[in-house]
């Protein structure tokens, strides 16, 4: 890859990060399925599902599930493309790495071996690394399907009006900040060293020039992390998210809290 | 007119490095200070202890006569509150201030935190957003504007509150010639009112227009104080603050140096 490239590929990358964002924000304002029940039952329901794709033993089981959370993400305006990019590609590609392994040492029948190495492939590894993707892409799919159709505030006060601890959901609230300072940030050092950069980049320098760039971001983070903190309690922040929207339970939100919490214990209990 | 601020002799440092050394200020109602020194001269730390979001190692430091101690903070919810919703800052860089999903979101952060109705946060918030011109802003995600529209939503943000004390950390760094004049108005319209207003700047061109008493600090002290024409007269006082430095070119083969700074968009030399 030439230099001109590299700095390019990154630099879109960055831009991507930003479009993303933008898109997700999008996606939680357009009504959709999921978007039209509380945050609370979003947060309880979807963490309820993952928790039982997670539980479930049976291939078959966590194939359902699957297939239900690409279904509620699909009529939430989530699109096939987006969830195939973001979610099942990267999934296959990072829990495909972990899961292969299982393939060659799991004991079992043998159901084939793989020519020129002849490792031998059995039939229970097979499943354990099928079962291991398809939980990891189930959950993913299902906390992505979250992610995009409530606003982060909306999933902070959600969190909190279950109780998770004061301090847990500020320090989500600044990282999530945070993502797009250091985004920014980063931008601008890779765009501020393509304008000095005159002729190619060896392979080192360029790993030199990453590795700065994590040290300098490394830093920066902790002082802004300071920063925002400081900014936040000028304005009266004391531990508490407050938004303008008050959320309120209707008939329909029970009623689909009580589908989610049915869907999962008939999923774990299918599954065992 | 009543004290709002009382310091004597405070210290403060980080980890070790000395910002703010044996300082000693008071601050009346309605005054409206510029705090000028070179980078690093201790400014926006004075700005933030003012704020009460730093707490000086020694020395003591009251509003309107009441102690400001980290324990009163954490302890005293309504005191917390209160003082939040009366004194109020506007940080040097934009982005730290800017936190939320959209810019409506971003000004009623504070009146949100402070426990406002709905319906007075709503009303508010939008005639905010219209008197500093950004309404059509309201929708956009803060992180996505330009260093001058950054700047104005964090001036709205704290605006909103309408403090009795604003605390402006070099509010006209990245702002346009336009929105500069355009706060400069804004700060003016305070003149003769009850609102405090002191600002850290280095630009010595603004200081006669956003300020009564200049105080000048060096290495976290205060080393002069007083009228804008008695600081901005003082080339020898600016020098040694760094605010204006020594200009040498020739005349006819002859080195001069004089004291030299660009006020109002001209340059200035003394003889």
């Amino acid at each position: 890859m030439s230099d001109s490239s590299f700095m390019a590929l990154t630099l879109r990358g960055f831009a991507r990060a930003f479009s993303k964002a933008l898109l997700s924000e999008r996606t939680a304002a357009l009504p959709g399925f999921l978007q039209s029940f509380d945050p609370r039952v979003r947060v309880l329901g979807l963490f309820s599902l993952v928790l039982a794709a997670i539980l479930c033993r049976k291939m078959t089981v966590v194939a359902i599930l699957f297939l239900l959370a690409t279904t509620m993400a699909l009529a939430s305006c989530v699109s096939l493309a987006s969830l195939a990019k973001r979610v099942w590609i990267v999934v296959l590609a990072f829990t495909g790495i972990i899961a292969l392994p299982a393939l060659f040492v799991t004991p079992g029948d043998i159901i084939f071996r793989l020519p020129l190495l002849s490792l031998p492939v059995s039939a229970q590894g097979l499943q354990t690394a099928g079962l291991l993707l398809m939980r990891v892409e189930t959950a993913v799919t299902l906390t992505t399907a979250l992610v995009l159709c409530t606003p982060w505030t909306h999933i902070l006060k959600a969190l909190r009006s279950l109780h998770l601890p004061a301090e847990v959901v500020t320090m989500l609230a600044m990282t999530h900040r945070y993502v797009f300072l250091l985004i920014e940030t980063a931008n601008q050092m890779f765009e501020s060293r393509q304008s000095r950069t005159v002729g190619l980049v060896t392979g080192p320098e360029k790993r030199k020039m990453t590795a700065r760039t994590a040290g300098v971001l490394l830093s920066k983070s902790i002082d802004l992390s300071h920063e925002v903190y400081l900014a936040m309690v000028s304005r009266g922040f004391h531990g508490e998210i407050r938004l303008l929207t008050d959320f309120h339970l209707r008939a329909r939100d029970y009623a689909m809290l009580m589908a989610f919490m049915l869907a999962s214990g008939l999923a774990v209990w299918m599954g065992r | 007119m009543p004290r709002v601020f009382d310091i004597q002799e405070i210290a403060f440092d980080y980890e070790g490095i000395p910002a703010i050394c044996g300082l000693s200020l008071q601050v009346e109602q309605g005054e409206r200070i510029a705090l000028v020194g070179a980078n690093g001269s201790g400014k926006s730390t004075l700005l933030r202890i003012l704020d009460a979001l730093y707490f000086p190692g020694s020395g003591s430091i009251s509003f309107h006569e009441s102690p400001l101690t980290q324990n009163r903070f954490h302890q005293d919810g309504d005191f917390f509150l209160n003082f939040r919703r009366r004194v109020a800052l506007v940080f040097q860089n934009p982005d730290v201030q800017l936190f939320n999903p959209t810019v409506f979101d971003e000004v009623a952060y504070g009146p949100l935190q402070l426990r406002w109705s709905k319906e007075d946060i709503v009303r508010r918030v939008g005639e905010t957003l219209e008197s500093m011109a950004i309404s059509h802003l309201k929708d956009r995600p803060p992180y996505r504007l330009s260093g001058g529209e950054k700047k104005r939503v964090a001036l709205a943000s704290v605006l909103v509150l309408d403090p009795e004390v604003l605390l402006l950390d070099e509010p006209t760094s990245t702002l346009d010639p336009r929105s500069q004049s355009q706060l400069i108005d804004l700060i003016q319209q305070w003149r003769g009112t009850a609102k405090t207003v002191i600002t850290a700047t280095h630009q010595l061109e603004l200081v006669e227009d956003i300020a009564d008493r200049v105080i000048v600090l060096e290495s976290g002290r205060i080393i002069a104080a007083g009228t804008p024409p008695e600081i901005l007269a003082n080339s020898e006082l600016l020098l040694k603050a760094n605010l204006i430095h020594a200009h040498r070119h020739s005349h006819d083969g002859i080195m001069h140096s004089h004291p030299h700074s660009h006020r109002h968009g001209h340059h200035e030399h003394e003889p």
